[in-house]
């Protein structure tokens, strides 16, 4: 095990090389003034810009710049974005939990529905409910998701009314933010405006929820399905079938457990395309998330903000997609025997 | 890539847009009334959707209306104000106001018992004086004021209309009040320290803040006499203010203002539809039809002073060529404008001044010929076009309810007359920004006023101390013109400023350094409950009236 987890560490290093790399690269890539590029300060001083030479070593090699950059990420100093002039570490830590908290409830979502309706399409399998349920998850598929939002938005918000189109709670509710995940803060405060706010919050978070939890639904649907009828044509399936265990037995007591393991590994994969989805749904219902602050700011060419978000990003979907991996191969001993580590 | 991914998202918006807009318009004809949505605890606060982000807190620092819509009435009191009815001056933190024989001396005297702001990161422990009016206006010019080179001294209002080069000293007569003597006698100097960017700050806050060592916080935390104060800014977000509990003119403003930054002119109509938010500014023409049809929106037009116009960078070739402009001038088809962008919700504009100022006189306007246009631009020596870019604001104003696509029918007017345009968009507060370092070969924007006074049209925008300042968008010097301006604030004398401002519009629609294009109407849609939203001729908005009345 200790052998497998070094083999993940120095993979993960690598990865993280390569993408402090080129963020870091970007700063060359994008165009306009370097040192903006860089700190973010637009019209400088001349002392100013002789400190901000000194502090990002732009008279040195490329590689010393590199090696200052990196350890400025780890001291937490990503530079100052260009239209807030706060800096970017700032905003992320402000928005990034807005994100994950959505992702997470959409997960939880998928996992909830995704993986009960896998086992009913096996169990049922060519019959009238797999059916349904595989053309339903059919359609799920191929949703565009911001599509869905727009059409789940003129539905619900406009026609009926019933949930509101954006933000995570009523504007009115006033909770101060101390982990920037609405539920648990509003949790922590003890349930102000008697509860009614903890509900406006579910309230708010129905929707976007719904629309970002869509496409994983239907994968891990999808994924069930097809690991269970595996795992159902294997012998040991066929003996317990022969020994006459019923339906329930062999699928709960037998089949599941093997069938889940890839669909464990499913999860923890579909952390990228959510974080992906979870931008667009941002961007339609106001979420205040990272996915809306990073288009935002490529409409508004803010480049220190473009490259930290991008790294706050991908570097949330590597340690999610590793945490995954690690926990899949401590449930299925198997899978540490690879010689090679792959994301 | 960073370009092909804003196209892409630019795409993407349009397409929300269009879907919104459709839903809108679907859902208001089909379904009528919408059953009321859960109101809880929304009676003690009101949410008003704004366009854009505030820039500062401070309305001395900034001329940008979306700001001051937001800031300057709700958290501010100036000494005096304009009646919007009467156009009189009426007493607010001053109670009255000698002017001296030779109207170089004005003296205030101040109200008593008005209490500043008391948050969380200040408690005042007296209420206002003349010390505070005192610092207030110093700040502006005098360089010894502590706060003066706060924020680079960029006080772009006061520095355009020269007010930093008449007020000679502000002297303290008594503790309740003040003397400002001037240099000259200026006929507009009333009007603007009646402007919402004249407000009273707290010398105490900011002797607070100065001995912390913390000037730069002076302008982003506030401190004001308004009915509301400052609670939080989070950016792209949202902006809270809660009620005044001291505020000197009543008791009864709401307990909590907030304002829902939601740049998306549609989505602002939506939220509207779903009562997420109270009042909406600027709701798009499109859909003014289909919101009065609600039983419980109510849509305000009030007639405004501004105007919306395109201005050419004169600095930069071939702009400074007064031909180029007016062959580009005479190539647009404003009645197109005019049906596509105000739906009619406009005034063709015949002057930069609006027909409802008292000193407007009908211009000969260049007209659509794009004949004529060609022929200005060979004459001007460029028979095969040229290129160039076109600013396009991102937000809507009165002035333009959508920049976007007034800058599309220019575009494809242009390209008759053979010059190929890119349109420029950048965030809002990026793109004044921008403007003002005269980045630009043209742009469409336009001006608001804040007093009644004519001048208000001319000095903040085409002065040359405008230029300077970066709030000339057309970059124009012209020391004839400024002479003409001098002179009609030189007198009191209303048929002599009037022969002023006669020659100085005629001026500017020979030389073109912008075109004025409409004055538009100002409209803001409310929910039924919402009372006591006045719309003004000019200024910005003030909110110090809002309350709602559930029935």
């Amino acid at each position: 095990m200790l052998d497998y987890l070094f083999r993940r560490l120095s993979l993960l290093l690598f990865m993280l090389f390569a993408l402090t790399a080129f963020t870091f690269s970007l700063n060359y890539l994008f165009p306009g003034d370097l040192l903006t590029n860089f700190s973010g300060q637009v019209n400088t001083s001349f002392s100013q810009s002789q400190m901000l030479e000194e502090k990002y070593h732009i008279d040195d090699n490329v590689l010393v710049q590199y090696g200052a950059f990196v350890s400025r990420l780890f001291q937490g100093d990503w530079g100052v974005s260009l239209s807030s002039g706060q800096t970017v570490a700032s905003h992320v830590a402000l928005l990034l939990p807005a994100t994950l908290e959505l992702c997470f409830y959409a997960l939880v979502v998928a996992i909830l529905l995704g993986i009960p309706a896998g086992i009913i399409t096996s169990a049922y399998h060519k019959k009238w409910p797999d059916k349904v349920i595989s053309t339903l998850t059919l359609l799920g598929f191929s949703i565009p998701v911001f599509w869905l939002a727009l059409l789940l938005i003129m539905v619900f918000c406009l026609g009926f009314g019933w949930f509101p189109m954006s933000g995570r709670i009523g504007l009115l509710y006033e909770i101060p933010a101390v982990t920037n995940f609405i539920l648990l803060d509003i949790w922590l405060l003890g349930f102000p405006y008697g509860g009614q706010a903890f509900l406006d919050a579910l309230h708010h978070l129905a929707l976007p929820t719904v629309v970002l939890a869509m496409y994983p639904t239907t994968v891990l649907t999808r994924f069930t399905r097809d690991s269970m009828l595996n795992v159902l044509e294997q012998n040991y399936i066929k003996t317990a079938r022969a020994k006459g265990l019923n339906r329930r037995q062999i699928i709960l007591d037998h089949a599941l457990r093997n069938a889940l393991l890839p669909v464990i590994k499913q999860i923890g994969l579909q952390f990228s395309t959510l974080i992906t989805l979870a931008m667009v749904t941002e961007v339609i219902f106001s979420w205040p998330g990272v996915g809306r602050w990073l288009i935002d700011s490529i409409y508004q060419r803010d480049y220190p903000a473009i490259q930290g978000g991008l790294l706050a990003v991908s570097m949330f979907v590597i340690f999610a997609n590793m945490l995954a991996d690690l926990t899949h191969s401590l449930l299925d001993p198997v899978s540490r025997n690879q010689s090679h580590g792959k994301v | 890539m960073v370009a092909k991914m804003t196209d892409l998202l630019h795409i993407c918006q349009k397409y929300k847009e269009a879907v919104f807009a459709a839903a809108t318009t679907m859902f208001v004809s089909a379904c009528g009334d919408v059953p009321d949505a859960k109101q809880t605890n929304k009676t003690q606060g009101i949410v008003y959707c704004a366009e854009a982000n505030p820039v500062s807190f401070n309305p001395q620092v900034t001329t940008t209306g979306s700001t001051i819509d937001i800031i300057a009435n709700q958290l501010y009191n100036s000494l005096i104000s304009i009646d919007p009815v009467t156009a009189e001056f009426k007493p607010e933190l001053a109670t009255e106001w000698l002017i001296s024989d030779d109207g170089k001396k004005i003296t205030f005297k101040l109200r008593k018992d008005v209490q500043f702001h008391s948050t969380d990161y200040f408690t005042p422990t007296r209420t206002m004086n003349a010390d505070d009016v005192i610092f207030s206006f110093s700040r502006l010019f005098d360089v010894y004021n502590p706060y003066h080179f706060v924020q680079d001294a960029n006080y772009p209002y006061f520095q355009s209309v020269g007010m930093d080069q008449l007020i000679r000293k502000i002297v303290k007569v008594d503790d309740y009040s003040v003397r400002f003597e001037l240099f000259s006698a200026e006929s507009s100097l009333l009007s603007n320290i009646a402007t919402d960017f004249a407000v009273i700050l707290s010398e105490e806050y900011a002797m607070l803040r100065a001995s912390q060592d913390k000037k730069h916080l002076f302008d982003s935390l506030p401190i004001g006499t308004g009915p509301y104060k400052y609670k939080h800014f989070l950016r792209d977000n949202l902006v809270r203010f809660h009620k005044h509990d001291g505020y000197w003119k009543h008791d009864y403003a709401v307990d909590q203002l907030v304002y829902d930054i939601t740049t998306n002119n549609t989505t602002r109509i939506a939220k509207m539809l779903t009562k997420e938010c109270d009042i909406t500014s600027h709701p798009s023409a499109t859909q003014l039809e289909a919101l009065s049809q609600r039983q419980d929106i109510v849509v305000d037009q009030a007639v405004n002073l501004n105007v919306g116009y395109w201005a050419f960078n004169t600095e930069k070739p071939p702009f400074d060529n007064v031909l180029v402009r007016k062959a580009l001038a005479h190539s647009i088809d404003f009645d197109k404008i005019m049906q596509a962008v105000f739906y009619g919700n406009g005034i063709a504009a015949q002057s930069i001044l609006p027909p409802s100022s008292w000193a407007f006189t009908e211009q000969a306007m260049p007209y659509y010929n794009p004949k004529v246009a060609k022929q200005y631009l060979s004459e001007a020596g460029y028979p095969d076009g040229f290129e160039m870019t076109l600013w396009a604001m991102p937000v809507s104003r009165i002035y333009n309810p959508n920049a976007r696509k007034m800058a599309e029918l220019i575009q494809s007017d242009l390209r008759q007359i053979g010059i190929r345009t890119r349109i420029v968009e950048y965030e809002w507060n990026t793109f004044i920004e921008r403007i003002g370092q005269h980045e630009h070969d043209s742009v469409l924007l336009g001006w608001a006023a804040d007093t009644p006074d004519p001048d208000n049209f001319f000095s903040p925008l085409l002065s040359c101390t405008a230029t300077f300042t970066g709030k000339n968008p057309a970059n124009w010097c012209n020391p004839e013109f400024d002479l003409l301006l001098t002179q009609a604030l030189d007198t009191n004398d209303l048929k002599m400023r009037k022969f002023y401002y006669q020659q100085a519009q005629e001026m500017l629609i020979e030389e073109l350094p912008l075109v004025p294009i409409a004055h538009g109407v100002r409209f803001q849609a409310r929910s039924a409950e919402i009372a006591g939203a006045e719309l003004r001729p000019f200024g910005g908005v003030s909110l110090a009236n809002v309350r709602k009345e559930v029935k």
